[in-house]
């Protein structure tokens, strides 16, 4: 599934949509960025309440497909323009970190 | 077969900047066509690096040499140095400020990340005078 699909199915609000036709391949939760780092997946849909300019850094390291802010966070200033300059993938939505991993475990 | 050098120069005082370093080798190792396996693990050991040098030692320096087969990763700075290093390399265990704890960082993770992703980890610290990390990354 792609990025821009997994957006749609989960009515993502789109903060930057650099690579929407990405692959999806898997999916990781945590706020911790040294254990996302250690341990997303790229191709993960990475789900977090963490909302500052670090998690572009992590996203880019760690080669995940997307970063999806959960609980209505919304992007700390300069974040979506930081994404848009590293190609970063950056969605937010309303709903519980919970709630959107169950979802994006049921579309893959 | 020689090594290609990098340098780079880590500022201390910008957070938002910070794995930049680490961002921009990781390119580099791709372009040179390294295994995607050895550049996850490199990225990782140099980002947690970066991050420390940041949050505790007001930015330093990192050379990174690239031999076909191993990638080693030297992070030298003037902080205040790490007074009990077998206490740091435990999980869990941090300095951090809560400030620098809100930003997801703190979790006590960086130097065994360091440790579990290289081959080699080398600490060499002084009280007052800094820490040199020397970690090679086998491809």
């Amino acid at each position: 599934m792609t990025v821009e699909m997994l957006a749609k199915q989960l009515s993502l609000e789109p903060v930057c949509e650099a690579e929407p036709e990405r692959e999806v391949t898997g999916g990781y939760v945590g706020d911790l960025l040294s254990w996302v780092m250690g341990r997303a997946q790229s191709g993960d849909a990475w789900i977090t309440i963490m909302s500052n300019t670090n998690v572009v850094a992590v996203a880019t390291l760690t080669d995940t497909a997307l970063i999806i802010l959960a609980e209505d966070v919304h992007p700390d200033p300069g974040v979506a323009e930081l994404a848009e300059k590293k190609g970063i993938n950056l969605y937010r939505s309303p709903e519980s970190a919970f709630t959107l991993s169950a979802k994006v475990a049921a579309l893959l | 077969m020689a090594a290609l050098h990098f340098h780079f120069d880590i500022d201390g005082e910008d957070f938002s900047s910070a794995g930049d370093a680490s961002v921009v080798m990781k390119k580099k190792l791709r372009q040179l066509g390294f295994p995607s396996d050895a550049i996850r693990r490199c990225s990782i050991a140099m980002y947690e690096g970066e991050i420390n040098m940041v949050i505790h030692a007001n930015g330093g320096t990192a050379d990174v040499d690239v031999y076909p087969d191993k990638i080693v990763i030297v992070l030298e700075d003037h902080g205040p140095g790490i007074p009990n290093v077998e206490l740091a390399m435990q999980e869990g265990y941090s300095t951090s400020t809560e400030q620098i704890r809100n930003m997801g960082f703190g979790a006590g993770m960086g130097l065994p990340n360091m440790k579990r992703y290289t081959e080699s980890l080398e600490i060499e610290t002084k009280v007052g005078v800094g820490t040199k990390l020397t970690m090679v990354v086998g491809v």
